[in-house]
């Protein structure tokens, strides 16, 4: 399609780290967020597996994106990315264990994590391959700063440490001299204190998401950004198959029965991609917040 | 039967699906906004579970035997997509009713975490309550059971935000921020069932 463009290559991959950060300003891959940052290193390596899934399987969609028929072409977008995460989960399971113990179901559902699908139906699929991963190493960096953000905020005021089981990460490959992460909790106790558990239970995860996204918002209106909004549809891999009316009356909170089936629109998967690029508005920063 | 309940009581309360091991997080903030969205999402989803697991526990079993465990990521999510699609034709052709209830909701459900995440949970409690001899039936009840949970969640969930449409928050913390907040809240609430498994004897 456009192939003549000109790519600002910097842009593509700068705009997944801040304007459209893929967590904090288009709400995507919450689950994996969610339940990946009790800790630095856990979020950390979540955010990296998902990102080398995430370039590779941009590299190879966009690489086969006239090949795929686009009424078949979420079937062969899922393919495409399963089989990255299992080449990935396989690597995971034989280089670092540990990690692979601490992510359990998530790694394998690295498969239905809405920013691949996302940007496989909004970038790869309509851009040359270069820029595809470009783009996907962007949105991967997005990723993993956003839950760097969340794992270093639950696990410092939780478990009262940082970088706690790096040497199980990374010991393997990197020499450390014996550093396994500071621990705070034992100055914390001769204080009489003691780390907030809360924060890395699942409770916890919510409110530092929260915190962190509100601050994430109060950022982007300063800079006359919209604030992050669960716009489903922008970056949804489900939007070409949903309706999106419906989606979209839904998230503008219209009348009450905005979502009642239509019997006769078919929600069926055979309508062309109707949305850009998944879209954040432009604008030279959705910062990040910060960790600490 | 001890064991099937305990089942139940886990998947419902004390690790809520959705609260607990955050699985189907965006239809929990996406469609919580209305009690009847909610729902019909919720039992579309129980459905799909159940459909999911009857299909995927066999076929595991055939997997293992040919030694292609490997493939099990690529297989399921394969499979439990085409079967949402074709189930929803089904629907739409022969039980109307049940298809204008549901329908809406089967596609968004194809590539939604909880339920690959149920089948892949399913698969490692096999091993993980070996002692308990946990098979097909085990794997069909702790799948309604994760299903029943996140219709809980999502109920419960619906009732705050219809209350919180109308609170003053403040600013930054306006739509998703507070909902998020929320969620925490009624999350914290779930932690209050810890322990009840073991406390009724029955683990």
């Amino acid at each position: 399609m456009a192939e003549k463009k000109k790519y600002n290559y910097g842009r593509e991959l700068t705009k997944g780290f801040l304007r459209e950060n893929p967590v904090l300003r288009l709400v995507l891959g919450t689950c994996p967020t969610l339940a990946t940052s009790t800790s630095v290193v856990n979020g950390v390596g979540m955010g990296i597996a998902a990102t080398i899934v995430l370039i590779c399987s941009n590299i190879a969609i966009s690489a086969l994106r006239k090949v795929i028929p686009s009424k078949a072409r979420i079937p062969a977008y899922i393919v495409v990315i399963a089989s990255f995460v299992t080449i990935v989960q396989m690597l995971v399971k034989a280089f670092v264990p540990a990690l692979d113990e601490s992510l359990g179901v998530f790694l394998p559902l690295i498969v239905v994590n809405c920013i691949i699908l996302g940007r496989a139906e909004a970038f790869a699929g309509k851009n040359p391959v270069l820029v595809s991963a470009v783009d996907g190493l962007g949105m991967g960096i997005g990723f993993t700063a956003a839950l760097f953000c969340m794992g270093a905020v639950r696990e410092i005021l939780g478990a009262g440490t940082f970088l706690a089981g790096i040497d199980t990460m990374i010991g393997g490959f990197v020499d450390l001299n014996g550093f396994t992460g500071f621990d705070f909790t034992e100055g914390l106790s001769r204080t009489g204190l003691a780390p907030m558990t809360v924060f890395i239970l699942p409770a916890g995860g919510f409110f530092t998401f929260g915190v962190i996204m509100a601050l994430a918002n109060r950022l982007a209106d300063r800079k006359g950004l919209p604030k992050a909004e669960l716009r489903g549809c922008e970056g949804c891999p489900h939007a070409a198959v949903c309706g999106r009316s419906e989606c979209a009356a839904e998230e503008t909170k219209e009348t009450a029965d905005a979502v009642k089936p239509s019997a006769d629109k078919k929600p069926a998967a055979d309508e062309p991609p109707k949305e850009t690029d998944a879209a954040a508005p432009a604008g030279n920063d959705g910062k990040e917040a910060d960790a600490q | 039967m001890k064991f099937m309940i305990a089942l139940l009581v886990m998947g419902i309360l004390t690790q809520n699906f959705t609260l607990a091991k955050f699985l189907g997080i965006c239809p929990f903030l996406g469609v919580s906004k209305k009690l009847n969205t909610a729902v019909g999402m919720s039992l579309a989803v129980i459905f799909v579970m159940l459909l999911a697991t009857a299909v995927t526990y066999p076929l595991n079993m055939f997997l293992e035997a040919h030694d292609l465990v490997y493939l099990q990521t690529i297989v399921f999510i394969l499979v439990i997509a085409a079967l949402v699609q074709m189930v929803e034709i089904v629907l739409k052709k022969y039980v109307k009713s049940l298809y204008n209830a549901l329908g809406i909701y089967l596609p968004l459900i194809t590539t939604n975490c909880a339920v690959l995440g149920v089948v892949i949970l399913n698969i490692d409690n096999i091993s993980a309550y070996s002692a308990y001899g946990f098979g097909f039936g085990h794997a069909m009840v702790s799948s309604f059971a994760a299903g029943a949970g996140f219709m809980l969640a999502m109920v419960l969930f619906a009732g705050v935000r219809s209350r919180l449409e109308t609170a003053d928050v403040p600013k930054s913390l306006e739509g998703l921020p507070i909902t998020l907040i929320a969620a925490a809240i009624v999350s914290m609430s779930f932690l209050g069932f810890t322990g009840i498994v073991e406390g009724m004897g029955l683990l």
